[in-house]
């Protein structure tokens, strides 16, 4: 089983992207589980999310507090991660949305064996749809290290989770970042 | 035959589940009013109802006092009728509810398990259907999103059982179900239909029949009606097994009214309700590693409470845990504490027992405090004793 906790702000997307990605977890025919951080939605304030997926069924119903994975969506988030890898396995990984300024972090309080690995998200969403969206560059950096789900289940789960141009814009962006996610080792 | 199904899998929340199953059912009326963490339950409904998917009346009353009052006329005029609520919502339906059950319509409420103010809580624990417990609803309870979807589908066959005419309730734990999403196996809508077929209420209102609805009754006759309430109560676990066996049948899921889990062999047993069940499985199964025997008892039905069932799994028990995620304040214990207390005592078992009241308000279980609650049992049992009779489990020291 492999346990994600997701960080980011209030109205980034923060719960749809976990919902997403456990959606499709299922429909590639694992077992899967999402949940929000059950707090009042404020726009801006800092905001969690989860997900388990396994091969077995999952019969935890508690929260996560030792994720393989810490993946956070917000910018200025990913530049002082610290306060957001508490409990974070030994050999985890860490997704941050960073560009050029991912040579200046502080990998100090990272685990030594742990992972870090990077989308620019504000950048390739810019670039690619001409606004930012972060949530499902992330997506895309994390399934390509995950090797699963697979880039056509997740397209197809965005396509019934949005209509119209959204479908097409964030599957650009999901490609993308699926392409240039990079590993900081 | 159920291995030629297609499996047809989806990923739902526990709200999504719920309310689907209540479009496959082809209720005809949902009457209610929105309140967190049901709330997407009814919502999806009004879609579906809007979009033309379901042909229903779907009422949105002006409190849940009027809904469920809604839903009893709806029910006695024959209609299939649906309604969710949670915490005060269910409160301030509570003098309804027995109106609900002693008129025996047969209306199906999906609880989403929610705390009671004040402080105010929107988050998960067991205090607004202990509230309604002795209202003479059938009370069941869902362990995770597939046991909501298909307790909702089991309680129309169950409420509308005429040997029973009961309202049902499906509780689920409060954003930990309502607002997870889990994969789960759903059934045909043809399925659904042969599973609960529309079928008469027997004494619907009927202006070439009249009768008479809710009556007055005198201390002549008022106790009458109530010891029919108590003898059709009585028969709710046979109509549920009845309701199992052909939702098996169909599913190739069965259920029963409770969920025992290696408690054959168990030195120690822990009960609970809702979807800590299944957390404390996992925590077991980690124990047994290290040849600890911890049974987990869960129970499907609350109300009426199973009784024959839980003296069979606890006979030979040595130590009990009983988990309560609701208290009764100035009481004996926690309510499904003193059931079990009760039953013990009818049944002449005298056995160390304790209540672990935990999780209020949200308050995480997490497998760290399950763990240690384990570790208590252990060390209970090797000195004989509990040293307390009511432990508040994972409150913070002062």
């Amino acid at each position: 089983m492999i346990e994600i906790r997701w960080h980011g702000r209030g109205g980034q997307g923060v719960v749809t992207v976990s919902d997403i990605l456990a959606r499709s977890a299922v429909l590639e025919g694992k077992y899967a589980q999402h949940f929000p951080e059950f707090g009042p939605e404020r726009s801006g304030a800092p905001v969690k999310a989860f997900t388990r997926i396994s091969d077995e069924p999952i019969e935890i119903h508690s929260g996560i507090y030792n994720p393989d994975v810490v993946i956070i969506i917000d910018r200025g988030m990913s530049q002082r991660f610290q306060p957001y890898i508490d409990g974070l396995k030994g050999n985890g990984m860490v997704f941050l949305n960073l560009g050029d300024d991912a040579s200046h972090i502080d990998r100090s309080t990272l685990p030594p064996a742990a992972k870090v690995y990077t989308v620019d998200a504000r950048k390739i969403s810019v670039e690619e749809i001409g606004r930012p969206i972060f949530n499902i560059p992330m997506l895309g950096g994390l399934v390509r290290v995950l090797k699963m789900p697979t880039l056509n289940i997740v397209e197809e789960v965005l396509s019934g989770r949005f209509s119209g141009e959204l479908v097409e814009a964030n599957i650009k962006i999901l490609r993308r970042a699926y392409n240039e996610v990079k590993n900081l080792g | 035959m159920s291995e030629l199904r297609p499996l047809r899998k989806m990923a739902l929340t526990g709200d999504e589940a719920v309310a689907y199953a209540a479009k496959q059912a082809d209720v005809d009326v949902v009457a209610a009013y929105p309140i967190t963490p049901q709330t997407i339950i009814v919502e999806r409904l009004s879609r579906y109802v809007a979009d033309g998917e379901l042909n229903a009346a779907f009422i949105q009353a002006e409190s849940e006092h009027s809904a469920l009052s809604i839903c009893i006329g709806a029910a006695l005029a024959g209609a299939r009728t649906f309604t969710s609520t949670a915490s005060q919502g269910l409160a301030l339906m509570h003098e309804v509810l027995h109106i609900a059950s002693s008129m025996r319509t047969p209306i199906v409420m999906a609880i989403a398990n929610r705390a009671l103010n004040s402080p105010l809580n929107i988050h998960c624990d067991h205090s607004d259907v202990m509230n309604a417990r002795d209202t003479g609803w059938i009370h069941l309870f869902a362990n995770n999103v597939q046991q909501a979807y298909d307790l909702t589908l089991m309680a129309f066959k169950i409420a509308e059982d005429p040997d029973l005419l009961l309202p049902v309730s499906v509780n689920m734990d409060g954003f930990i179900l309502t607002h997870s999403v889990e994969p789960l196996e759903i059934l045909s809508d043809e399925e659904v239909r042969q599973y609960i077929p529309h079928i008469p209420y027997p004494y619907r209102i009927d202006f070439d029949r009249p009768l008479a609805y809710g009556v007055m009754a005198l201390p002549d006759t008022y106790m009458e009606f109530r010891k029919q309430l108590f003898e059709v109560t009585r028969k709710a676990p046979q109509v549920f097994r009845k309701a199992s066996n052909i939702f098996s049948a169909i599913s190739g899921r069965s259920y029963d009214l409770l969920t025992p889990y290696f408690v054959e062999d168990a030195d120690v047993i822990v009960i609970a309700l809702g979807s800590t069940i299944e957390t404390l499985r996992y925590a077991a199964r980690r124990f047994r590693e290290r040849r600890l025997k911890i049974g987990v008892v869960g129970l499907t039905m609350y109300r009426p409470f199973p009784e024959k069932e839980i003296v069979d799994v606890l006979e030979n028990a040595r130590c009990i845990a009983v988990l309560d995620r609701a208290y009764s304040y100035g009481g004996v214990g926690g309510p499904l504490y003193t059931d079990i207390l009760s039953t013990l005592y009818k049944n002449q078992i005298g056995v160390m027992i304790a209540d672990f009241v935990y999780g209020l308000g949200g308050r995480d279980l997490k497998l760290t405090d399950i763990e240690q609650l384990f570790n208590k049992l252990f060390k209970s049992l090797e000195v004989g004793r509990f040293d307390q009779d009511i432990y508040w489990w994972g409150v913070k020291d002062d």
